[in-house]
């Protein structure tokens, strides 16, 4: 019954925040699609949480730290890189 | 305190104040004033979200991970300042995979772990595994064809939609099969999942390979969606609510993107994904049906039509990010406006290779963002423009679309050139567009063809008015 009632709540949780991103995002101008793009896909690596608490879960090396620890090398990647990128780009949008 | 720190009602609270800063930030992203700071805002939440997590007691072995967070945040730090602005496509599509590889590991991950699943757990790792491992092949392939590794040619295989229905179908079985294991496959519940990932790569590859170069910025836009979709069924899988709320504003963004470059183009997504237009029209090019007369000008003529002229408009396509074209136009556009002209820029929503691709390119050529508009704006405004310079675009501005019922893209939105008083296209030879389609623009009374490069061809023009 536990379970059932966490999954009813994350399932709620998903569903506003899905209304939420459509709201947002609509207000964005075309002109800044890309950065919007590449900052988003930042945010998706937000999976790095999930990828840390996989790849630190015990001392011992089994296939499942493993995998997570290549879970967080890619999640790093997709964060970093994205955040910087559109950092580079968003720098560039001046107005005279 | 160090307890306090790793509770968990301090826990969940760092997560959701991070998902309330993702949230400030992509609203900060709706004006160019703010976006750099919304930016900002979104890494601290998820440096917030990180270093929260890395506090936990869940963590008792830091080596591994640290090991691979340094790499990975080396990697990008490289990716992110060593590439061009021109290939930010590429970058965005492999990044885009990164993820989904990310999200498709942590499910495979808790799967493995000894530790015992729930249903609802399992249910989550198979999506999670499905959507992580379609976006990470898709936007490797995204990536190939964006950085022209591999051919950007639709792909289209005999049979094409059964191969990938039928693939669907066995992936649903498979998953069918981890969640209620009715042990028919007599393998163990680890093969079935290690197939299923197989089979994702696969449909993620033929799900891509089909769709052209021009089609992108819709693939992009909705690998996008994937990925975040992907990390909020991973918060599924470790009950997280910041992994879900993330990742569903993503999903909810990339699908906005999706559906804009769909109107763009005034095709359905099913028709983009599954059309491979452009395939089979592609016999038509090299102009074999273009009848009538082409007016080749000189960059000299040009040059002393452009001197007279009160206001021009410039619209650039995927050949000014070829051509690297940009600065020099910039610089056109300076020279112009000092003459008295009124210059702006009109940018379809499709044109480049991702959405908003010629802005990023302009913003970085320092052209100011209030003079980019879009074909909404400019259209009304169309006949009182005395010339419109076309840089390496041609489907965008093609009056097919609204003039003969017959074309592929009739209905498409497109910029109206054609009603300007002058129109001059930079093009390299009379070939057609990407999709392959006869451009009767350029066979228009009031058409010059400016053929050659585009960066040569403007830089011409500067040269001329600076002397």
């Amino acid at each position: 019954m536990e379970s059932q009632a966490l999954l009813v709540l994350l399932l709620f949780v998903l569903v506003l925040s899905i209304f939420l991103g459509f709201e947002l995002i609509n207000k964005v101008p075309s002109t800044l699609h890309t950065p919007l793009m590449s900052g988003a896909n930042a945010i998706s690596g937000i999976t790095i949480v999930g990828a840390l608490l996989a790849s630190g879960a015990g001392e011992e090396v089994t296939t499942s730290i493993l995998v997570g620890t290549f879970a967080v090398f890619f999640a790093s990647i997709n964060v970093v890189g994205g955040y910087l990128v559109t950092n580079r780009m968003l720098k560039m949008f001046k107005k005279k | 305190m160090i307890a306090f720190f790793q509770s968990s009602i301090f826990v969940n609270l760092a997560y959701i104040f991070a998902s309330i800063l993702f949230i400030f930030g992509l609203k900060m992203l709706s004006s160019p004033e703010t976006a750099q700071r919304g930016n900002l805002v979104s890494a601290s939440g998820m440096l917030i979200a990180i270093l929260v997590t890395l506090a936990q007691n869940e963590i008792v072995a830091y080596e591994y991970l640290l090991v691979a967070l340094i790499g990975g945040l080396l990697v990008g730090v490289a990716a992110a300042s060593l590439v061009k602005m021109t290939s930010m496509p590429e970058l965005v599509a492999l990044f885009n995979g990164f993820g989904g590889i990310a999200s498709l590991l942590v499910g495979v991950a808790e799967f493995i772990n000894p530790s015992s699943s729930t249903l609802i757990q399992i249910i989550a790792i198979s999506f999670t595994v499905l959507i992580g491992g379609i976006t990470f092949s898709g936007s490797l392939v995204a990536f190939g064809k964006l950085s022209e590794i591999i051919s950007g040619k639709p792909l289209i295989l005999f049979g094409q939609r059964f191969v990938l229905s039928a693939l669907l179908l066995i992936a649903l079985l498979l998953a069918l099969e981890l969640i209620i294991s009715t042990g028919l496959l007599n393998i163990s519940s680890q093969t079935i999942l290690f197939i299923l990932i197989g089979v994702t790569l696969i449909l993620g590859v033929l799900l891509t390979a089909p769709i052209g170069g021009a089609d992108m910025p819709v693939v992009i836009a909705l690998l996008n969606s994937y990925s975040g979709l992907a990390a909020s069924s991973a918060g599924f899988v470790i009950n997280n609510n910041v992994l879900i709320v993330a990742g569903a504003l993503v999903g909810a963004s990339g699908l906005i993107l999706t559906n804009i470059m769909c109107k763009a183009m005034n095709r359905s997504l099913s028709n983009v994904l599954f059309g491979g237009f452009g395939a089979a029209t592609s016999s038509s090019e090299g102009g074999g049906q273009i009848q009538g007369e082409v007016k080749p000008i000189t960059a000299e003529d040009a040059y002393l039509i452009l001197e007279a002229a009160n206001s021009v408009l410039v619209v650039p396509g995927y050949g000014m990010a070829v051509s690297q074209a940009q600065h020099v136009v910039r610089e056109l556009g300076e020279l112009l406006e000092d003459n008295g002209c009124e210059v702006k820029y009109a940018i379809h929503p499709v044109a480049g290779r991702m959405p908003g691709h010629m802005n990023v390119l302009l913003a970085e050529a320092n052209v100011s963002y209030d003079v980019l508009a879009e074909p909404d704006d400019v259209n009304p405004l169309m006949d009182t423009v005395d010339v419109c310079i076309v840089i390496g675009a041609n489907d965008v501005v093609n009056p097919d679309a609204r003039e003969n019922e017959g074309s592929p893209i009739y209905g498409m939105p497109v910029i109206e050139v054609d009603r300007a008083k002058t129109v001059f296209i930079l093009k390299r030879s009379m070939a057609a567009g990407f999709a392959g389609i006869d451009n009767p623009l350029f066979l228009k009374e009031n058409s010059r063809m400016l053929f050659g490069d585009a960066k040569e061809s403007i830089s011409t023009l500067v040269s001329e008015f600076k002397t």
